[in-house]
């Protein structure tokens, strides 16, 4: 084995150009492959990250009738904070959420809108929920997201009037004054959406005491079984940045079957060639006493050396490369926001050991298979015919 | 001279409506307004900033409750009906062939870009069951004296806590109206005017609704023509009349 690859590490440098074409093309499917699959592992985490930190916490309760995906269920999906979560919501371990829809007016556009309820003292989420001062009393103070104050045209400062049905269904309006304006990458937290304190809002609404949703800090915390609330824990809260992140996956597989495929015609190619050319070697390595299997044994490691050689030139150019693009990120040339999902416009890879040795590992195998097919003709040769170069 | 007899004369006016107890003033209303059931043909002319668009539509209703509109024109709505049922609404679209029921935020939206919501439609309970009402003036309104109401929401459940109207004191007809919400702001605006006795009763031709939250001269939703107590099949009301 040795000496196999001591002489396949000949024979490839001996070959020169047609070698290092196929190391390029290789060590280009490695770095591709490894960066795209740290742009999917980045987005997951900050995806995961900026929801936890935003919108969900460790965790949710929801009021059972609750379904954000059917408008029929929110005008009922509401009723008094349940006892068991005093002990947490006085800890400010535990915030709950009110959600009405109503209707905002800006410049005397008509917009469909959420109305949140939400605790001015609160710390499970990064919403600038202080900035809800609570003493003014001639409009309602209002902190929204940078998307919705771009479709509202709406700046800090701004009032707007919205419209909203109590829980009798009666009209009433009011202007509200925008306090605030954040940016976040989760589009559930900042598109339609309106934030104002939550007495002011279960007042509004004649929902006093009331919520709809209540968020914990710590998703190791117990869970309660609570009448009338559904538990949802992280992962599930989590399972569509999960789903997209498969879905996407999937479709980036077809790009490095592609970017193999190319890299593996080479050294096909490449290995074909080599078998036909080195027809007397290949009966001198018979002469001298190596069993077909050797033979076949030392083309094939030959073609995995490829690989090698590929993998040690994606680390030479690939780490810089790799290193640079994790801090500085990739920015995405179309806007984020319309995606619909919590996306940062500038995504920033991140590397595992595993994703990095499964590639090399995934890349050297492959190889090897194709180096190895090809070989397989060798232990047909007849070795006289094969010292004489004569074409089989 | 005349400047004394105005006020004279609407003192009087005044005091002869407060006698006439206000609800049956509505009751009144109510006769010319409502009927069993009627078919109308209507132009919806509604006024953007830039330019009007006009729709045309037939409807078919029974009571407040029940009611079937079959959009004539533009050839972009040409064939879009939308069907009413107590306090259920689906609309059909021939482009895509569907029917989708309006519910939630969409109630909110307004119909075909008009100063209506599919909101406004939905609210189908009789005034005088969930308002106390209350003569509080007269005031010439189009050159017709009218009756000022002032209506406070009696029942928890209804949409708009305040309204004001202006009835007419000879057709009993309202002439116009503001519904507020429960802070007092004026959330909308409705005139009425070209009534015209039809069947016996007297009946607004010509409605202006316009949301005062929003920018625009409003939507005018002309009636061209209105036939009271006809005979409509029961079919028409239901959701299998949407895709005929």
């Amino acid at each position: 084995m040795k000496l196999a690859i001591k002489l396949a590490f000949r024979n490839l440098i001996g070959a020169g150009l047609r070698t290092w074409l196929n190391v390029i093309v290789l060590s280009f499917s490695f770095v591709i492959i490894i960066w795209l699959k740290g742009v999917m592992s980045g987005w997951d985490q900050q995806a995961k990250t900026d929801m936890t930190n935003w919108e969900i916490g460790g965790g949710q309760y929801w009021h059972e009738s609750y379904d954000p995906y059917d408008p029929f269920t929110f005008s009922d999906s509401h009723s008094p904070i349940p006892g068991e979560f005093t002990g947490e919501i006085e800890k400010g371990d535990m915030e709950p959420y009110l959600i009405a829809q109503g209707t905002i007016y800006p410049q005397g556009r008509i917009q469909s809108i959420m109305i949140k309820g939400i605790n001015p003292n609160q710390s499970i989420f990064m919403l600038p929920a202080h900035k809800l001062d609570t003493s003014m009393t001639d409009a309602i103070p209002s902190i929204i997201g940078s998307l919705m104050a771009k479709n509202l045209k709406a700046g800090i400062g701004d009032r707007v009037t919205i419209q909203w049905r109590d829980n009798q269904g009666t009209f009433d309006a009011a202007e509200i004054l925008i306090t605030d304006i954040f940016t976040v990458s989760v589009p559930a937290v900042d598109q339609g959406q309106v934030y104002i304190p939550l007495d002011r809002l279960q007042s509004m609404m004649g929902l006093e005491g009331e919520a709809t949703i209540l968020t914990y800090r710590n998703s190791e915390s117990p869970v309660v079984d609570v009448p009338g609330w559904t538990h949802k824990p992280k992962e599930i809260l989590t399972a569509q940045v999960d789903e997209m992140i498969k879905m996407k996956t999937t479709g980036q597989s077809v790009l490095y079957a592609v970017l193999l495929l190319l890299a593996m015609l080479a050294i096909f190619d490449t290995q074909v060639l080599s078998i036909f050319r080195r027809q007397k070697e290949i009966g001198t390595y018979v002469a001298l006493g190596y069993t077909r299997r050797q033979v076949v044994g030392l083309f094939t490691v030959e073609g995995a050396m490829y690989a090698v050689f590929a993998a040690l030139l994606s680390a030479a150019y690939g780490l810089p490369f790799l290193a640079w693009q994790a801090k500085a990120g990739w920015t995405m040339p179309v806007d984020a926001s319309d995606f619909g999902m919590a996306i940062a416009q500038t995504l920033y890879p991140v590397y595992s050991a595993g994703l990095v040795v499964s590639t090399v590992l995934l890349v050297l195998l492959v190889t090897t298979v194709v180096s190895y097919w090809p070989s397989r003709r060798i232990a047909k040769m007849n070795p006289t015919e094969a010292l004489r170069g004569k074409i089989q | 001279m005349k400047t004394i007899l105005i006020p004279i004369l609407s003192t009087c006016l005044l005091i002869s409506a407060t006698a006439q107890d206000a609800n049956e003033i509505l009751k009144r209303v109510e006769r010319n307004m409502s009927s069993d059931n009627r078919i109308f043909e209507s132009s919806m002319i509604i006024h953007g900033n830039r330019a009007s668009r006009t729709i045309t539509s037939r409807t078919y209703a029974v009571g407040d409750k029940q009611s079937f509109t079959e959009y004539l024109s533009p050839a972009r709505e040409q064939g879009t009906k939308m069907l009413k049922l107590e306090n259920q609404l689906w609309i059909y679209s021939p482009s895509t062939d569907r029917t989708i029921q309006i519910s939630g935020h969409m109630l909110r939206q307004s119909v075909m870009g008009s100063d209506l919501s599919y909101e406004d439609m939905m609210d189908d309970r009789k005034i005088t069951e969930i308002y106390d009402s209350e003569v509080t003036g007269t005031e010439p309104v189009d050159g017709r004296n009218t009756w000022i109401l002032d209506l406070t929401a009696k029942v928890t459940d209804v949409a708009y806590h305040k309204r004001k109207m202006w009835i007419d004191t000879e057709r009993y007809v309202p002439l116009r109206e503001e519904l507020f919400a429960k802070s007092g702001q004026l959330l909308k605006r409705t005139s009425l005017s070209e009534v015209k006795q039809i069947e016996g009763r007297w009946f607004p031709m010509k409605v202006i609704y316009k949301d005062m939250l929003k920018q625009g001269d409003g939507t005018e939703f002309v009636i061209t023509s209105v036939k009271f107590n006809q005979s409509i099949p029961d079919y028409i009301f239901s959701k299998a009349a949407l895709k005929q």
